[in-house]
């Protein structure tokens, strides 16, 4: 089949960008989404212009690289898919496709579709763990956990972290990727120690780090490719409430870690 | 030269706290003088960039990825061993040692696999005190699965991604380490060379790749956490970026290369639709757990599935090795998968693939448990091929997934250059000639949290700290090569692109140095591989500049890696006159077509050294001796 | 207390609670306007004067809560709004709807409306002819009955009435089950079933509140 393609063109970060019109001439539905830009770059590499710019890596779902927002959508229409994973049979002779970047003030563009998120690291950076030592902990059955949250813990730990959440936004939120590393360490006993500061403090850095607020649209479980569930922000929410009862400032565990640091 | 893999004397299980003993440490106050410098954020690199940055050494982490967590450690799927022996079903340290040292065909070193067994049981530990959430019974113990290779069940795995979950803990470790401001990441980094001084490694040249900036790193060690080089056969199950180029550059200042020919084909992936096909994807070997492997007894039988009466099919696995059955490991396997298709009774339009097929285990179990147990697994395969596999038999073809070859290192992981480190699939050290299921994970993870940090201490505590910095003439000579190495990549402006040779380099692979390989089939790649390489630096062309984000030219400089390395592997290939795990020559096999090792003649892990891109790389030798497991054949009837 | 309102997740909790406590009263109001069917209002307005302390409390607890979910509100909305600066060129919304893209909106449209509604029926200045406090019933109780039913035989203020009534609904819409979630209160199960309660209750007060003007312009309820 033949498609027209308006692909976002932007040089860097400090190019203004614009939608560029390409044709792909011979495309399979077998292939993968990926596979047709694959094409249309050899194409331009032929004529010596330079190729479409996009994050890609593992082509298999997993590694979160993709970000292509097509025909509006994150991802594409498929539902629970990312790019690398969306084949071409999806699409009919003709058809014009819009693909741009991801949209947010955390996410600048770099290049083309290729935009820079390393906000959402950051976010974790900020707490998103659970600050157990190598090497000093105990057996892993002795800590129990019913199967049911393992389970839920690991529903909301399936998030590969590609942003199409914050994408989808309409407010550039980054709550359903936050919630679902806060709901799945908090599921589980041994995350429940540091849980009052994680909430706080990873929500925090998704404000300082320029995400929105979460207004509650629900869009970001309709783009998310591993269909995280906005539960997961109640969760969140919830875990929220339950610190305002404490009082007194809750400590980071860098700051502690920069007490106990050896001295020069 | 004869090599020497330093391993402590003693008994089996005594000479890791023998080595530990041995060993060097550097007192906590002077940990943070240290510069350490880790390349590469999969399992391996993220556990040791974590660990090292938590017992308070500066470290330097480079990744490729915009974020360590896409290291591809996170598309494993199935598991990871460890001899915990929860199932109370026979498992031992000793056992997962002596599976894989039999998996791997004897050609690994048993100190090194004995200590892997040994840490097996502390990964699992940490990585559940890190919140992984794997897979749990009603009771809320960890649940385990069986895996290729193995007669007990020593698995643990959460869903179909596991690989994805040991990868976040390790990140998430990782993350709090450069929050304290112990490790600073340096992600869409590119590294260009290996700096040496006085013969030691002390740093490395890399290429910001948004900007394109070449920059300098020195410390006072370098680790490689690169992982393998499959995508050197253009097809694999390697993301798109996976490259050989940090370790083949170390290589060429000097590291050893150990047993490149060490490939493994893995049977459990979907079968390439056409020639577009960019990369190919894995499904879980835990996948043959519950389904059966089969091909119509037929030649050219057209019919549906559903339509071969039971008795005209045949379960080759079940068949051939009737106490393994579907769960031969990977090597024997794929060959079998492979033979029937040469039969032509290989399935699907390119009649290269066999069935997986789950009717059985859905008549057993319910479709709910499948469900449960591979989810994930069928939706991906029902997304790539619009196939529903709880309907319908999955078809599957063997694959290139893992390289069990890499960088040389001794013992204590150090390379034939002191103060390089290489952990994880890239080096060469545990696995033989082939490497078992749910062995790889275990591996990155031993190398990162429990190995590293004591062996470095020792390479460290004899050297003084901040020997090095940015302004050694070294490194101006680095960077004069890697800005020549560019440059020339970009002027020629030839007729072909980097992805055309790309896949070029790949056909010749697979088809002389793939799944079996011959004297003259490995002869005709030695004398293909440097045309198509002479061919790329003339034709070859890389648009865009070299001061920007350029995606042609960082593919460019991978796959200009590839088309030397390519040879390389050929030449081990070639060199190595016995069949064993992953390497198959079709000369030295059995009667009954199995895999005939010579133990008298080869029984040595096999390390080159470069001399020159043109010609032939040194041979060296270290010796293998089996104390503790007698070298037998590898029998999985 | 001063990281509630410094937290994005606390600014939403102020504006779930607030909203929701205004949600309450609007209930209320609701009820308090059916008296109007029985004729009873302008009795019902009086025994809510000789309650005056109550009445100044509660005026003094809505005017807190609508300012502060009227400033968090405004001031979520600009944050929002520079956390995506850029639009795209297509975008489908797949679960967003017209309700919760335009919260802004309507809840600007409801605070208008509020003030006329206070102009008209509190300060009476809008039809000062016809304003309550001049004119009394046969019980010598000001005459709210007639003030209203004269205000809605207008056509202007009938439609200005029902618009804001819409925009209301479209606010609760929205509101109601985005509290609950904000509230944490949502589960997958829970929260289909909040949604649509949600829908029904919002339904339910526009039909409520529209029936009063409606019923009036038609004629069924004369002066």
């Amino acid at each position: 089949m033949n498609l027209t393609l308006y692909v976002w063109r932007q040089k860097n970060a400090d190019d203004r960008g614009r939608l560029e019109q390409y044709e792909a001439h011979g495309i399979s539905p077998e292939m993968s989404f990926l596979e047709m830009l694959d094409i249309v770059n050899e194409d331009l590499i032929k004529k010596a212009t330079e190729p479409i710019a996009f994050d890609h890596d593992c082509r298999e779902g997993i590694c979160g690289s993709c970000s292509q927002v097509i025909n509006g959508v994150p991802h594409g229409q498929e539902e629970k898919t990312s790019v690398c994973q969306l084949h071409m049979r999806h699409f009919k002779d003709g058809d014009a496709i819009y693909i741009e970047p991801w949209r947010a003030r955390a996410f600048p563009v770099i290049k083309d579709l290729i935009v820079d998120r390393s906000a959402l690291d950051r976010i974790i950076q900020a707490g998103g763990y659970i600050s157990s030592h190598t090497g000093g902990v105990p057996d892993a059955n002795s800590i129990l956990i019913p199967k049911d949250d393992a389970e839920k813990a690991m529903d909301a730990a399936e998030c590969i972290g590609c942003g199409a959440c914050v994408a989808a936004c309409p407010n550039g939120s980054a709550m359903l990727f936050a919630a679902a590393k806060v709901s799945h360490l908090a599921m589980l006993p041994q995350g429940q120690v540091e849980a009052a500061r994680r909430v706080r403090v990873m929500t925090e850095e998704m404000m300082k780090q320029g995400f929105g607020n979460c207004t509650n649209h629900y869009e970001c479980q309709a783009a998310c490719p591993k269909g995280i569930k906005v539960s997961f922000i109640a969760k969140l929410n919830r875990e929220f409430i339950k610190t305002l009862g404490r009082s007194g400032k809750i400590s980071s565990s860098v700051d502690r870690m920069a007490d106990t640091l050896p001295s020069e | 030269m004869i090599l020497d893999g330093k391993c402590p004397s003693g008994l089996l299980h005594e000479k890791w706290d023998k080595r530990r003993q041995e060993l060097n440490l550097v007192n906590p106050a002077n940990k943070r003088k240290y510069k350490i410098i880790v390349v590469g954020t999969g399992l391996a690199g993220a556990s040791a960039a974590a660990t090292l940055g938590e017992l308070g050494y500066t470290v330097e982490a480079f990744c490729y990825q915009d974020s360590p967590r896409r290291g591809h450690s996170i598309a494993a799927q199935g598991g990871i061993n460890a001899a915990k022996n929860y199932p109370n079903d026979g498992d031992s340290i000793f056992r997962l040692f002596y599976d894989t040292v039999k998996g791997g065909d004897f050609r690994a070193r048993e100190a090194n696999v004995y200590r892997l067994a040994a840490v097996s049981n502390n990964i699992i530990d940490q990585c559940v005190a890190q919140g992984v959430p794997f897979a749990r019974d009603y009771a809320g113990y960890l649940d385990n699965r069986s895996f290729g290779g193995a007669q007990v069940s020593r698995t643990f795995y959460a869903r179909g991604q596991t690989g994805q979950q040991l990868l976040l803990g390790a990140y998430s470790a990782l993350s709090r380490q450069i929050r304290a401001g112990s490790v600073r990441l340096h992600p869409r980094t590119e590294m260009l060379d290996l700096v040496l001084v006085n013969g030691e490694a002390k740093g490395i040249t890399v290429r910001d790749m948004v900007t394109g900036e070449i920059k300098f790193f020195a410390a006072d060690a370098v680790c490689l956490c690169t992982g393998g080089y499959s995508n050197v056969f253009y097809l694999s199950t390697n993301a798109m970026g996976c490259n050989v180029s940090a370790t083949y550059r170390a290589y060429k200042k000097g590291a050893f290369f150990a047993n490149p020919c060490f490939t493994q084909i893995h049977p459990t992936c979907i079968p390439v639709s056409g020639d577009h096909q960019s990369k190919l994807t894995l499904m879980s070997e835990s996948l043959r757990n519950d389904g059966r492997v089969w091909v119509p007894k037929n030649k050219g039988d057209q019919r549906r599935p559903d339509e071969i009466p039971e008795e005209e099919r045949d379960y080759f696995l079940e068949r051939k090795y009737p106490s393994f059955g579907n769960l031969a490991p990977r090597d024997i396997a794929s060959r079998a998968a492979k033979e029937v298709c040469d039969e032509g009774r290989g399935v699907g339009s390119s009649g290269r693939g066999v069935y997986l097929d789950f009717a059985d285990a859905i008549k057993r179990l319910g479709e709910i448990t499948i469900r449960e147990r591979y989810g994930n697994l069928f939706n991906m395969y029902e997304k790539i091929t619009a196939e529903n596999a709880y309907k319908q038999p999955m078809r599957i073809y063997p694959a290139v997934h893992y390289t069990m070859g890499g960088l040389w290192v001794d013992y204590n992981l150090e390379s034939t250059i002191p103060g390089l480190f290489v952990l994880g699939e890239a080096n060469f050290s545990d696995h033989g000639a082939n490497r078992l299921g749910a062995s790889a994970l275990m591996q990155g993870l031993a190398d990162g949290y429990f190995i590293i940090p004591y062996t470095i201490a020792n390479y460290l505590a004899q050297t003084a700290p901040g020997k090095v910095t940015v302004e050694h003439p070294e490194f101006r000579k680095s960077e004069t090569e890697s800005r020549d190495f560019i440059k020339r990549l970009l002027s020629i402006q030839g007729k072909k692109t980097v992805t055309e040779f790309h896949r070029e380099l790949g056909r010749i692979l697979w088809e002389h140095v793939g799944m079996a390989r011959s004297e003259s089939s490995l002869k005709k790649a030695l004398q293909l591989i440097p045309e198509l390489r002479a061919e790329f630096w003339e034709n070859v062309t890389v648009t865009g500049t070299s001061a920007e984000l350029n995606q042609e030219l960082e593919k460019a400089g991978r796959v200009a890696d590839f088309l030397e390395f390519g040879e390389l592997m050929a030449r081990d290939a070639l060199h190595r006159a016995e069949s064993c795990g992953g390497h198959f020559r079709v000369e030295y096999q059995m009667p009954d077509g199995e895999a005939q090792r010579d133990d008298e003649n080869f029984s040595y892990v096999a390390a080159w050294g470069f001399t020159g891109v043109a010609t032939e790389p040194e041979l060296h030798k270290e010796r293998l001796s089996f104390e503790h497991v007698h070298p037998s054949v590898r029998s999985y009837k | 207390m001063q990281f509630l309102i410094k937290s994005s997740v606390g600014k939403k909790l102020i504006m779930a609670i607030t909203g929701q406590l205004m949600f309450l009263f609007i209930v209320f109001h609701l009820i308090g306007n059916t008296s109007l069917y029985f004729s009873w209002i302008n009795t019902y307005a009086k025994h809510l004067h000789d309650l005056w302390p109550l009445v100044w409390i509660v005026r003094f607890v809505m005017i807190t809560l609508l300012s502060l979910h009227l400033v968090f509100g405004i001031q979520l909305t600009l944050e929002n709004r520079s956390a995506k600066p850029d639009a795209y060129a297509i975008k489908k919304s797949l679960r967003a709807t017209f309700a919760s893209k335009n919260m802004i909106w309507t809840g600007l449209i409801i605070a208008g409306f509020l003030l006329y509604h206070l102009l008209h029926f509190t300060f009476q200045v809008v039809h000062p002819e016809m304003s309550a406090k001049l004119n009394t019933d046969v019980m010598g109780l000001p005459d709210l009955f007639s003030m209203i039913v004269f205000g809605f035989q207008n056509f202007f203020i009938l439609s200005l009435y029902i618009a804001s009534l819409i925009a209301l609904t479209l606010h609760l819409v929205h509101g109601l089950q985005s509290s609950f979630q904000t509230m944490g209160l949502n589960t997958d199960q829970t929260q289909p079933v909040i949604a649509k309660a949600g829908v029904i209750a919002s339904l339910i007060l526009l039909i409520g509140y529209a029936s009063i003007p409606v019923v009036i312009f038609i004629g069924i309820v004369k002066g």
